[in-house]
């Protein structure tokens, strides 16, 4: 398979870029974030994704899906991230449909309709710390009666205020750090015992503080075998990291291209700052990189869709290169910006907040660094 | 079974049954490749009936059409064909600046007679070429370059000097930039083609900074070149050399690779040694190498977007700048973690355990990388330019 789009996905890059610019521009970004939305997004644009089908990317046609890849979910992505369009894409239709595709089929079709009609909303409950450490679960769910018990708390549950519905990677054996005894739970809103305090974070998104106090779930609210929720947390972390590494990648490409257009229109000294070798330079190393960092999410999303078995090197391959490149993308950004840059007016700053949120979400670049390191036998 | 896979099977047949042994190990450095030329001497017979092979089924230069010496693969072929090669961990049969450089160039402007005469011996490895480029006062700015050829009706008379000219005094025949019109800067030089055993030609070795002399001094003193000897119009030859500097920077670039293994850190390792966690022994070089082997495994995967996009006509044509730039870049700083990871090993200059200073002179031949071929900061300026569109640029 090269590594290049090939014509559907080409054609699916070109109506994802057309979409997000007309229905999801920065524009719209500000508009939500200045009435402060409780849940970061637009509905309406939620379901006008379910339209477009974008939803259903990753859900097989046995559930009325697209049954497509990590590729085409990230030619999505890469337009998410550079339009900044608010959305719960990331957490639902990707984290969240890649761990029900490893659950049973009841599950599925009590979730998809929702999530391919563009209304249902999903967030993952992973993190119980500050820093990514997927191994590192103390949340437990103790057998009761027909079903489990919850208890414990998460962090970091991005769109958890929002969501219909959590999935919750909770301990079912073993101690905190085992690679075995988790499991996985889909567990509703309404949930009694389990309450959410939200939080506005700062690109504007929202992540939730979840706690659970004893809250009862059915056995069937399991997602894929129990005790053997890793199988499962390892499909969420693949399609997450792979996701979230494409849409940063929008988020770089973005914050390149608005910088290089202003070098072409700032004039300073009666020149345009774009002609200085200075900033030439430092610009032509960001393009450099950011090529770079591009073939690295698309051989990540190929190797994920082969199910090759270095998919998940490069899956750390580029969370890590794009998660570097992106950070150099917007500071540079906002420091070829000049004062202009240090202004709410310009939107340069917008994508330096969305990079920082995004490079922190399951795993930033040192993270996977180290990942690529155990994976090297150092 | 599909066409391709079924030219898979083909080749994989053909290498398994071809390729000798010998030639399945890594390339420990320059003695250990084939130059090919008319003084070449074979380091082993393996190495010859290597070269003899691939050369009779054209796959020196696969993708060549076949009556120029190639197999004539497609491009989805020739993937395949470096797939299986590199499966098996197959040496290149010849290392040859007539395929990588001159070759590209003729089948873009040669005549179908330049084509049979230059391009068949280049692919069977008879004829050594080297590239006359670089002048003294004309490095970076290359099209100020003075080499003057006077016009004597049926030929040229070239005087005049070059410099950094890779391997001219192993050569057999130079392409050479050589100015023809003194009153145009660019439309005012030829691409000529002739033999180094011309009269009036003579080379000096250049020693570097790593004890080798890879490089030479090359001087022209009333050297006759016949006019059928001239790769495309007279006073256009600036459009051959930036054709083909785009091949040579598309090559340089390669060197980012490394040598084939998937992981620096996990050669350094073993030098090194681990603590009781199983990690190497010195955290910040493993935090360095980890952050090293991200950025070559992400090039890495950048080399086989860029192959495929050019294949396929979808690159950007400056894109070879972007790729010689990053990737001697990350050449320069592989070859800096390797001395930091075999420490005072790697500072032997002769010794028999170093391989007479194998890792310092290699460390010290790659600083050339970021400066042959157009340096680092010449292919920052043409991203700008060309790329980014940046004005001024």
């Amino acid at each position: 398979m090269p590594l290049y789009l090939n014509e559907d996905q080409t054609m699916l890059h070109d109506s994802a870029s057309e979409f997000m610019k007309s229905e999801g521009p920065v524009t719209h970004f500000r508009e939500f974030r200045d009435k402060n939305c409780k849940d970061g997004f637009s509905h309406g644009l939620w379901k006008q994704f379910g339209e477009m089908g974008f939803t259903g990317i990753l859900v097989g046609e046995e559930d009325g899906g697209l049954g497509m890849g990590q590729v085409e979910a990230g030619i999505v992505l890469e337009q998410i991230g550079r339009n900044l369009t608010p959305s719960p894409f990331l957490t639902t239709s990707v984290v969240g449909v890649s761990a029900l595709n490893a659950g049973g089929k009841p599950l599925r079709d009590r979730y998809m309709p929702g999530i391919l009609a563009g209304k249902t909303v999903l967030a993952l409950a992973l993190e119980e710390g500050a820093k990514h450490r997927p191994e590192r679960i103390e949340t437990r769910a103790e057998r009761s009666g027909n079903g489990f018990t919850i208890s414990g708390k998460k962090q970091f549950v991005v769109q958890g205020g929002s969501a219909d519905t959590l999935i919750v990677v909770a301990r079912t054996s073993g101690s905190a750090n085992d690679a075995d005894g988790l499991t996985v739970f889909a567990v509703d809103k309404d949930s009694a015992g389990m309450t959410m305090d939200a939080a506005r974070l700062v690109d504007s998104a929202m992540a939730a503080h979840v706690t659970f106090d004893n809250v009862t779930v059915d056995a069937d609210a399991v997602i894929g075998e129990l005790d053997q929720g890793a199988e499962v947390v390892k499909a969420i972390l693949r399609a997450g990291r792979a996701g979230s590494a494409a849409e940063q990648l929008g988020v770089g490409g973005g914050a390149m291209d608005m910088t290089v257009n202003y070098l072409k229109e700032r004039k300073q000294f009666g020149r345009y700052i774009g002609e200085f070798q200075a900033l030439q330079h430092r610009a032509a190393h960001l393009y450099s990189e950011m090529e770079i960092a591009r073939a690295a999410v698309l051989k990540a999303a190929q190797l994920l869709d082969e199910s090759a078995k270095n998919a998940d090197l490069y899956v750390s391959v580029a969370k890590a290169k794009t998660g570097r490149v992106t950070n150099l993308a917007v500071r540079e950004g906002v420091q070829m910006h000049g004062g202009m840059g240090m202004t709410d007016e310009f939107d340069i700053g917008l994508y330096m907040k969305r990079d920082r949120a995004l490079n922190e979400f399951l795993g930033d670049a040192n993270y996977h660094a180290n990942q690529v390191a155990l994976l090297h036998g150092y | 079974m599909s066409e391709l896979d079924q030219f898979r099977q083909e080749i994989r047949g053909w290498l398994e049954e071809n390729c000798p042994p010998e030639m399945r190990k890594p390339v420990r450095g320059d003695e250990d490749m084939c130059w090919g030329g008319r003084d070449w001497k074979f380091q082993s017979d393996a190495q010859r009936q290597w070269l003899e092979r691939c050369a009779a089924k054209g796959y020196t230069v696969p993708e060549w059409p076949v009556e120029y010496g190639g197999a004539g693969l497609s491009p989805a072929q020739a993937k395949i064909f470096r797939q299986e090669m590199a499966r098996i961990k197959a040496r290149s049969p010849l290392s040859s600046f007539g395929i990588w450089m001159l070759g590209p160039a003729l089948l873009h402007f040669g005549s179908h007679e330049q084509k049979l005469k230059y391009l068949v011996p280049i692919s069977r490895g008879e004829v050594r070429w080297c590239q006359g480029y670089s002048e003294p006062g004309s490095g970076s700015d290359l099209v100020s370059l003075q080499t003057y050829g006077e016009d004597k009706g049926d030929h040229w008379i070239v005087n005049g000097q070059k410099i950094w000219t890779s391997y001219a005094d192993k050569a057999d025949w130079i392409f050479c930039l050589v100015r023809t019109d003194k009153t145009n800067k660019y439309q005012g030089i030829s691409f000529l083609l002739f033999d180094m055993a011309s009269e009036g030609v003579s080379t000096k070795p250049i020693k570097l900074i790593s004890g080798s002399s890879p490089f030479c001094e090359t001087f022209f003193d009333n050297v006759k070149v016949p006019k059928d000897q001239i790769v495309g119009e007279i006073n256009r030859g600036w459009d051959v050399a930036k054709y083909l500097l785009g091949h040579e920077r598309e090559m340089i670039s390669g060197g980012g690779l490394g040598d084939g293994a998937p992981s620096l850190g996990a050669q350094i390792v073993a030098a090194i040694g681990k603590n009781e966690l199983g990690q190497m022994d010195d955290g910040l070089l493993r935090a360095d190498l980890a952050n090293f082997d991200v950025d070559a495994l992400a090039f890495r995967a950048m080399a086989e977007r860029f192959v495929d996009e050019m294949k396929a006509g979808k690159g950007h044509p400056a894109q070879p700048n972007m790729m010689k730039y990053a990737g001697t870049e990350l050449n320069k700083d592989r070859h800096e973690l390797i001395m930091a990871g075999f420490g005072s090993d790697a500072l032997e200059w002769e010794s028999q355990a170093s391989g007479e200073g194998a890792k310092a002179r290699n460390w010290l031949r790659t600083k050339a990388n970021s400066i042959e071929g157009g340096t680092s900061e010449v292919m920052l300026n043409v991203i700008a330019k060309r790329i980014l569109d940046l004005p001024g640029a």
